[in-house]
């Protein structure tokens, strides 16, 4: 791919949790929407500082389990009093006692894929490749760093007071992202 | 702090907590040094008019047996919280535990409150009458269903559990003035065969108390959904101790914990319906006179009713009630919760006991609340004393600074 390198954000760098939690509160605090804390494992109190909201994949799962469930109780009903009556053990056609283990699996099998989907379509995954890929320096963010990346399309982004402020935030290291041809493109290929 | 806790959170990320004097220092409160009193007092009043209304005691025993279950069954979830809190090195419920601690602590006294069931033998159960000896089915459960034997069991059952819950207390109160972590190392080690001891005990006490009222009828599951009622009702009752005890403690018990507090709450209610339908499904599918004469007399015109208003109020409606998390965060909905979840607890032990003595039908009588009020006064009255000159937290257990910094993530 080829064109212009245009700005995609700025990466800073942080070495340990606590200073990323720091700094996230003052990201937070400075208005910017657009922007992520990315660690090598779950950080305690990373949401609060980030000022993140409660996400709504609960409702995904509540919806596909309850659908799961309903659906497993009425495909034994049709089944067993409809498509293929059988009497079984002398018991009526629609014996729902029987049927409640199948209904209950069929609900924790809606619930979690519910969870899958929900949490896939929030996060809008799959996604093959991301800016952020082309950071030499990002490879340790799976290892023993931390990061916190502002997004250039923030409306409250600019190139120089963001970065001081990520600087003064105690970010031991801020560098520019950029998409498009170059750096990005040079990495997708594999070059170093 | 547990052992597993590698990456310790620093003072950036932990907001700092100190115990208000309150907490260390036994309750000050008017309502807390009343207790001893106005639990015995209203135990006392519950007896005499029980006493007066006991007639020929027919009712009497069946409803004391059902009060003296309900508030066994939350001190024996006292003492399995505490039990599991040590195994699992639990570091979020310390703050919790003392509460724990004391309420498994009534044990011995309501192991003496079950003297009146001693008492009532024959009108309770039909494998103690003279005619059960005519009776095959019976003659051949006679060795293990036998006054003297039974007695004997309860003690050692009720001894066990009073033991324990002594012993916790007692070392736990002991580490509040030296602070020795190795009380919680050797507590820990001595959780885990407790709760064998504990899974055991409680499985002859449920067998024995309220399964042996339908001799003819065993369920394996028994015990076990017991046990699944008596963990309902201590979450819910330590969610209203630690209410109760806010304007004392402070900040030290948070959201957070009461969170935790109603996620098993709603944990456990689910667990309860999973094994009460355990129980219901495989004895419907058999299908075989000896085991369907329980619930025939449970669906049965006169207690229907029952049996559908404990599936809707003790699952279907606390489930779906529960199941938001800004209900478990929130003091006035957690307790309407809980509550709710102590009242159908008493339904369900009601349940389980009325409908073997009384298959007509659902019939409440006064002396179901005054036995209620006797068992559950002298119970409170208990919990008030060993309350007393103790701090309401274990302040020097190791794992205490993680409990009050803990967080949901």
């Amino acid at each position: 791919m080829s064109g212009e390198r245009t700005l995609w954000g700025l990466l800073a760098e942080f070495t340990t949790p606590d200073r990323l939690v720091v700094a996230c509160r003052g990201v937070r605090d400075a208005g910017y929407a657009r922007w992520d804390a990315h660690t090598p494992f779950p950080v305690h109190g990373l949401d609060a500082a980030m000022g993140v909201r409660r996400s709504p994949v609960g409702w995904f799962v509540l919806g596909l389990g309850l659908a799961g469930a309903a659906g497993g109780m009425l495909l034994q009903w049709w089944v067993s009093t409809t498509a293929y009556p059988l009497v079984i053990s002398g018991k009526p056609l629609f014996s729902w006692p029987a049927f409640v283990p199948i209904m209950f699996e069929c609900g924790v099998l809606g619930g979690a894929t519910g969870a899958v989907l929900g949490f896939l379509l929030l996060s809008r995954l799959p996604r093959p490749f991301h800016p952020l890929f082309a950071s030499e320096r990002f490879e340790r963010v799976s290892d023993d760093r931390f990061f916190i990346s502002i997004e250039a399309a923030d409306p409250r982004f600019d190139r120089q007071a963001t970065e001081a402020l990520l600087g003064r935030l105690g970010a031991e290291h801020v560098e520019p992202v950029e998409t498009g041809g170059g750096a990005a493109g040079a990495r997708a290929r594999g070059e170093r | 702090m547990s052992d597993h806790a590698r990456i310790e959170p620093s003072a950036a990320r932990r907001p700092t907590v100190t115990l208000p004097s309150a907490a260390t220092e036994p309750p000050a409160g008017r309502r807390a040094r009343r207790l001893p009193a106005i639990g015995f007092g209203l135990g006392a009043v519950g007896f005499g008019v029980s006493g007066l209304l006991a007639g020929d005691g027919a009712r009497f025993y069946a409803s004391y047996l059902v009060a003296w279950l309900f508030a066994t069954s939350i001190a024996l979830g006292g003492l399995f919280f505490v039990l599991l809190h040590h195994a699992t090195r639990a570091g979020w419920s310390a703050v919790l535990r003392r509460l724990a601690e004391h309420l498994a602590a009534t044990m011995p006294l309501l192991a003496l409150l079950f003297v009146p069931v001693a008492l009532g033998l024959e009108r309770l159960y039909p494998w103690a009458r003279p005619e059960a000896a005519a009776d095959p089915l019976l003659a051949a459960k006679s060795a293990w269903l036998e006054p003297g034997f039974f007695l004997a069991r309860a003690a050692v059952v009720l001894g066990a559990w009073s033991l324990l819950a002594w012993w916790f207390r007692r070392r736990s109160l002991a580490q509040d003035a030296t602070g020795d972590p190795a009380i919680s190392r050797r507590l820990k080690a001595l959780a885990a065969p407790a709760l064998i001891v504990f899974g055991l005990t409680l499985t002859v006490g449920a067998f024995d108390w309220i399964m042996s009222l339908e001799p003819h009828w065993y369920s394996t599951i028994f015990g076990v959904y017991f046990f699944a009622g008596s963990v309902v009702a201590v979450f819910a009752t330590l969610i209203l101790l630690a209410l109760a005890a806010r304007p004392v403690l402070g900040e030290v018990v948070t959201a957070e914990h009461f969170h935790d507090l109603g996620k098993l709450l709603f944990a456990f209610v689910v667990f309860w319906a999973y094994i009460a339908f355990s129980q219901f499904m495989l004895i419907w599918y058999g299908n075989l006179p000896e085991e369907t004469l329980w619930y025939a007399h449970r669906t049965g015109p006169g207690w229907e009713g029952a049996t559908v208003a404990l599936a809707a109020g003790h699952f279907v409606l606390p489930f779906f009630f529960l199941l938001s998390r800004a209900v478990k965060r929130r003091a006035p909905t957690l307790v309407a919760g809980a509550v709710w979840m102590l009242a159908m607890h008493y339904l369900d032990l009601y349940w389980l006991v009325m409908p073997s003595l009384d298959p007509a039908g659902l019939r409440p009588h006064a002396l179901d609340a005054a036995t209620l009020v006797a068992v559950v006064g002298f119970g409170a009255g208990a919990f008030g004393l060993l309350m007393r000159r103790r701090a309401l937290v274990p302040v020097r257990d190791p794992r205490l600074p993680e409990s009050l910094s803990f967080e949901n993530v």
